[in-house]
């Protein structure tokens, strides 16, 4: 019982970084129909940008905000530099373009800062909390903390607000959303803002328990983006809930089975799902009249 | 209230507007008939900014309108429903007209959407489901009604017609004169050159990117030429 409960924290706290990878895939995508794999990079710039504005001699909160904002000005850029620039291309050739700014950003990481791994410290403390024989990590609850937070904002911005739903205008009929006043410029700008900031603060949440390095942005960004398959791409509800599940699914394989399975067996679960169910758990069928 | 004067348009580098010169004075409804790839909705996307003009000029309301953003163009007074309706057909029928409504915030969005359900009673009833699962007539209501919710001094209509039954056409022709008395000027795109014509002031015919007819609209149903050419009489 307290090993399956161990196994089930360890899960919820790598699905909640997976879970908010997911989520700026969705933002991204709904905006602009582009899966931006460089998505991983804003979660490795939030975490590497926090350890050098720390060990600057900023305190941790300072740093992180730094951090948060910085990435967001990256999101810009690449959208402004690299996606607008090639706007009506196909969208493959987007896909592709955020594959080589992934890349780009992790070489200037690599120059930037180093190639060394950081950290740094917890945000209260590194006492464990025990509950029924298993132990959590403080940390770990900021993880989950955050994720349903950012979670629960994202809906509220969609559902509940007039701009939110100029969001999802926009990605549905870009040229409707500009005859009713909408500048769907700003509104891709916006995507890519708070897409990289939310994975800047997913970055941020987790280094203290996961360490961080230039190179920690590909295998999220993969992980990230199956969660967001999982649950159905485009699908904010989806995406959370398929990056939880994968944490868990991760985290259960390694614990009954070996660590060495784990991402087969994630994966191998995936591929079952989207076998029976193409368009993820959350995927809408889409019926419409034409 | 709005004059083009030569507009010309390209898609890449074939020309379909071949310097488009029309004038809609305030409280008119005008339209402009014509067969099927004349350029008509190119000239209604030019008219909102969503296609380049490449000469010409485009004044609304005595201020040149040509370099405007299309998403500025509706605050100056001009709204469009467009061609194929292009309502958001993920979001709920009121989450639609709502978004028409994108530029304000204030106490007339619910009248205004009141109105609109006024207009539309079947838009009332379907308020809360998905637009894209409308029919095609309740989607053109929609299209209208959300075009509206942006308070237009003049609405560019494209095609309002299209694909609709004979019933449902003769609706939506009510309704656009019924604009009129709210104070709504009207530039009507159509290809039902009669049904448009007998609800206009005045008319212009359009063919391969140019204007080769112009009247008031009880001439040009009554001009043996347009008879033949596009009323089948």
């Amino acid at each position: 019982m307290s090993e399956l409960l161990q196994f089930l924290f360890s899960g919820l706290t790598v699905g909640a970084v997976y879970a908010l990878v997911a989520l700026g895939f969705t933002i991204i995508f709904n905006a602009s129909g582009v899966v931006n794999f460089a998505q991983g990079e804003f979660v490795m710039l939030g975490g590497m940008i926090t350890v050098f504005a720390h060990a600057a001699g900023l305190p941790l909160p300072l740093a992180a905000l730094i951090a948060i904002a910085v990435t967001a000005g990256v999101g810009v850029a690449l959208n402004q530099l690299a996606i607008e620039p090639a706007r009506g291309a196909p969208v493959v050739s987007l896909i592709i373009i955020t594959i080589g700014a992934s890349i780009f950003i992790r070489g200037a990481a690599q120059l930037v800062f180093d190639k060394q791994i950081h950290s740094f410290p917890a945000f209260s403390g590194t006492e464990p909390i025990h509950v029924l024989g298993a132990t959590i990590q403080s940390q770990s609850l900021w993880v989950i903390g955050g994720a349903f937070a950012v979670f629960a904002g994202l809906w509220l911005f969609f559902t509940r607000t007039l701009l939110g739903r100029a969001v999802l205008a926009t990605s549905n009929n870009r040229l409707a959303a500009q005859l009713v006043g909408i500048n769907t410029r700003f509104i891709m700008t916006l995507s890519f803002a708070l897409s990289a900031a939310i994975g800047a603060f997913g970055g941020v949440l987790v280094t203290p328990i996961t360490l961080t390095s230039y190179d920690v942005g590909l295998a999220l960004a993969l992980k990230g983006f199956a969660g967001a398959m999982l649950g159905g791409m485009g699908n904010p509800k989806g995406a959370f809930v398929g990056g939880l599940m994968l944490g868990l699914l991760e985290s259960l394989t390694a614990g009954y089975l070996s660590s060495q399975y784990k991402d087969a067996a994630a994966f191998v679960v995936i591929l079952a799902v989207l076998f029976f169910m193409p368009q993820g758990l959350f995927g809408r069928k889409s019926t419409e009249r034409v | 209230m709005l004059t083009v004067e030569g507009l010309r348009s390209r898609y890449g580098r074939i020309e379909v507007l071949h310097g488009i010169d029309l004038a809609v004075e305030s409280g008119e409804i005008v339209t402009v008939v014509g067969a099927n790839g004349a350029g008509k909705t190119t000239l209604l996307r030019c008219l909102s900014g969503v296609q380049p003009v490449s000469a010409g000029a485009i004044t609304f309301r005595g201020e040149g309108l040509t370099t405007v953003p299309a998403h500025r163009r509706l605050s100056r007074g001009l709204a469009q429903s467009p061609e194929g309706r292009q309502i958001f057909t993920n979001l709920t029928v009121e989450e639609n007209l709502r978004l028409g409504a994108f530029l304000f915030s204030d106490d007339r969005v619910d009248k205004d959407m009141q109105d609109a359900f006024a207009m539309f009673p079947i838009l009332r009833e379907k308020r809360n489901l998905a637009a894209g699962g409308l029919s095609g007539g309740q989607q053109q209501m929609l299209a209208m009604a959300r075009a509206l919710m942006g308070r237009p001094a003049c609405l560019l209509l494209d095609e309002p017609s299209m694909g609709l039954a004979p019933i449902i056409v003769q609706q939506i022709f009510d309704v656009v004169s019924g604009l009129k008395a709210l104070g709504v000027t009207v530039l009507l795109v159509e290809q039902n050159a009669f049904g448009a014509l007998k609800i206009a002031d005045r008319g212009y015919v359009m063919e391969t990117g140019r204007i080769t007819m112009t009247g008031p609209a009880a001439e040009l149903i009554a001009d043996p030429r347009i008879r033949e050419a596009y009323l089948g009489i």
